[in-house]
């Protein structure tokens, strides 16, 4: 049963703020969650929700406000020792959204792949090196005399490949997918996300895949976490997100997903989330619930009866 | 369909566009024909590449410099278009008769200019309308497109405008010109998925109280069932299958329609892998003989490769290039899931 499965990232109550100390601006409000080992776990809200920056804080790129983030049972944020420095920057690696302008212009594939190979400390002869650049460019599908090659030559598939195989070098336990297909080709996506998922079965990766659209995130998640100005307000495995919705943010997300279906298009109800419709006081205020083993939604207690009902 | 009988608008018969790179010619759009009636929405549908932004720009003269029309012929309101060749020429077209919504919101709009001024240009410049009765007019478009306050917001600049409202304020400009036709290219792609509903919902508004005929451009075949009446499907510098929404979506030709289409991850089935279309589209500095998408296709027939297939007529409404509609063809059905969307049609989590 899920709670056998070991947690590999957990986040505790992570509050993430930017702006100066007298005016700042609360990102991520009081986020919590948890990634088992193995499993592809989604993020999903607008933008400006905070999604991008949870995966930021977590990879040690934003400082975080309050709360803890924990990696294979380790506080990984706040002042951290040396090594476990190094040893997280290896083990969590990330795919950014844009592969036109991830990557550096400037640099030819080889530098590209390998350049988190040059971290001090690490003792890696040139053949070597080569080798690791061969078999991470073999890996996401590309050919080895690419790395003679700079990343313009390329498609925005082929360089999202040389993305991941970026991350892949270093060989990670956990990678952050920061809309890694957002900026891609309808046709070429499925090729992408047909790699990520053949990669995780290989190699056993965690994902933690960041999107907006949620026709995406159901395919490839086992689990989803809806976010919204900085609050998750739902969290559940897809298939029971997707089946009993209870947040009125899911709710309008799901109503969103274009469907390739022009009759279910022309009936199509459009729900249009307006956040005074909870009705918030100082006396009922929501809270993070499991409504059903598994399934957290954010809600009053009022709330939560309505809900129960629905289910 | 009682449009069909309609004169065209804007018939494009036979066109051919290259580029010179380098010394080299390219065959961007390969003997394209296309009619567009009035008053309907039309998606052009393909991957990058595939011409569909190229074939639109070049009914605006918004060609590039070594981008050339070689042949055929692009009639709007008895004028043969590729004849033009001034700029006077073409801005009586541009903008006054056919007006563009582009992709990205975010470098399309004058960053130094306010919004209201953006927009009372179009005004100005278009209705003919000057001071006071332009400022009107601009305040009207604005609270047409959605945007609230309309007096404050006249005075801001794009960069205190959100992706989607943004967006919003270019369609105000491309409506402000009172087109007859309206292109957008991609007009979603940028935007997240709550807000691309409301903008193709804006579109459609638009569509029906100003009477325009709109032209999408997109790559993705998911957003387009909710607001084209028809669809035409690019690829390599040709249409390879057009007919209404209905017949794309429930019953289509071509197998690279097929192909397009199983590769929505809408339609995927999950923990197994999704059709992905092997292969990259074929390079159009040379020339292609037979089908062109042959080369991608698992299933392709011997005659694919060697002569390139005609328009066969499905319907009186769905033509598709493929010589799996020839008589003699072997009878191919098409992928399973593709036929699990005709029979769950209209029911989208069944």
């Amino acid at each position: 049963m899920p709670d056998q499965r070991k947690k590999l990232v957990e986040v505790q109550d992570l509050t993430v703020q930017f702006g100066s100390r007298r005016h700042p601006f609360t990102a991520v409000d009081h986020a919590s969650f948890h990634i088992y080992q193995g499993e592809t776990f989604g993020l999903v809200g607008e933008s400006g929700s905070g999604k991008t920056t949870i995966g930021r804080a977590i990879i040690r790129i934003h400082p975080t406000a309050s709360g803890k983030v924990l990696f294979d049972g380790k506080q990984i944020n706040g002042p951290i020792s040396r090594e476990l420095d190094r040893e997280v920057t290896r083990r969590i690696q990330m795919i950014f959204q844009d592969p036109m302008s991830s990557l550096n212009e400037r640099a030819k594939v080889d530098y590209i792949v390998s350049e988190g190979l040059y971290a001090p400390g690490r003792k890696i002869s040139e053949a070597q090196r080569r080798e690791m650049v061969d078999k991470a460019l073999c890996d996401v599908g590309l050919l080895p005399e690419f790395a003679s090659r700079f990343p313009h030559e390329f498609s925005g598939g082929q360089r999202q490949r040389i993305g991941i195989a970026r991350a892949l070098i270093m060989e990670p336990d956990f990678i952050i997918a920061d809309e890694p297909i957002s900026a891609l080709d309808v046709s070429i996506r499925a090729q992408v996300l047909n790699l990520l998922s053949q990669l995780q079965k290989e190699r056993g990766l965690t994902y933690l895949f960041i999107a907006h659209d949620l026709s995406v995130v159901r395919f490839i998640c086992d689990r989803i976490a809806v976010i919204h100005k900085g609050k998750i307000v739902e969290l559940a495995e897809s298939e029971e997100l997707f089946a009993h919705p209870l947040h009125p943010y899911t709710r309008a997300l799901l109503s969103a997903i274009p469907q390739p279906d022009p009759i279910a298009e022309r009936n199509k109800k459009l729900l249009v989330y307006d956040p005074a419709c909870h009705r918030y006081s100082e006396t009922n205020r929501p809270g993070w619930e499991e409504i059903l083993p598994g399934h957290f939604v954010l809600a009053s207690r009022e709330e939560l009866e309505e809900y129960r009902e629905l289910l | 369909m009682g449009e069909q009988l309609q004169n065209p608008i804007l018939s494009i018969e036979d066109l051919n566009v290259k580029f010179t790179l380098r010394g080299q010619v390219l065959h961007a759009i390969r003997g394209v024909s296309l009619d567009v009636h009035p008053g309907e929405s039309i998606a052009i549908v393909g991957e990058s590449g595939s011409g569909k932004s190229v074939f639109v720009k070049c009914t605006m003269g918004l060609l590039d410099a070594n981008g050339q029309i070689t042949g055929g012929a692009i009639r709007y309101n008895g004028m043969d278009l590729t004849s033009f060749r001034t700029d006077e020429d073409w801005l009586k077209i541009r903008g006054r008769e056919i007006a563009m919504v582009f992709q990205d919101p975010m470098t399309s709009l004058n960053p130094l200019k306010t919004i209201g001024k953006q927009i009372q240009e179009a005004v100005e410049l278009h209705q003919g309308l000057k001071g006071a009765a332009a400022y009107r007019a601009v305040l009207e478009v604005l609270s047409d497109v959605g945007i609230d306050d309309a007096p404050r917001r006249y005075k801001q600049y794009p960069h205190e405008f959100s992706g989607g409202m943004r967006q919003r304020v270019v369609i105000a400009i491309a409506v402000a010109c009172r087109p007859r036709i309206l292109i957008c290219d991609e007009p979603t792609t940028a935007l997240d998925v709550t807000i691309q509903t409301q903008i193709l919902e804006l579109i459609k508004a638009m569509q029906k109280k100003y009477n325009l005929t709109t032209i999408y451009i997109t790559h993705d075949l998911g957003v387009v069932a909710n607001v084209a009446d028809r669809i035409a499907v690019m690829y390599a510098g040709d249409i390879v299958e057009v007919g209404t929404c209905e017949e794309v979506f429930y019953d289509p030709r071509h197998p690279y329609t097929w192909a397009l289409l199983s590769s929505l991850p809408q339609l995927g089935v999950k923990n197994e892998p999704l059709y992905a279309i092997q292969g990259t589209p074929p390079n159009l500095f040379h020339e292609i003989r037979g089908d062109a998408f042959a080369p991608r296709n698992p299933r392709a027939l011997k005659i694919d490769f060697l002569e390139r297939p005609p328009m066969f007529a499905v319907t009186q409404t769905h033509k598709a290039r493929t010589w799996l509609l020839d008589p003699r063809a072997p009878q191919v059905a098409p992928p399973e899931h593709i036929r699990a969307l005709r029979e769950k049609g209209g029911n989208p989590y069944a």
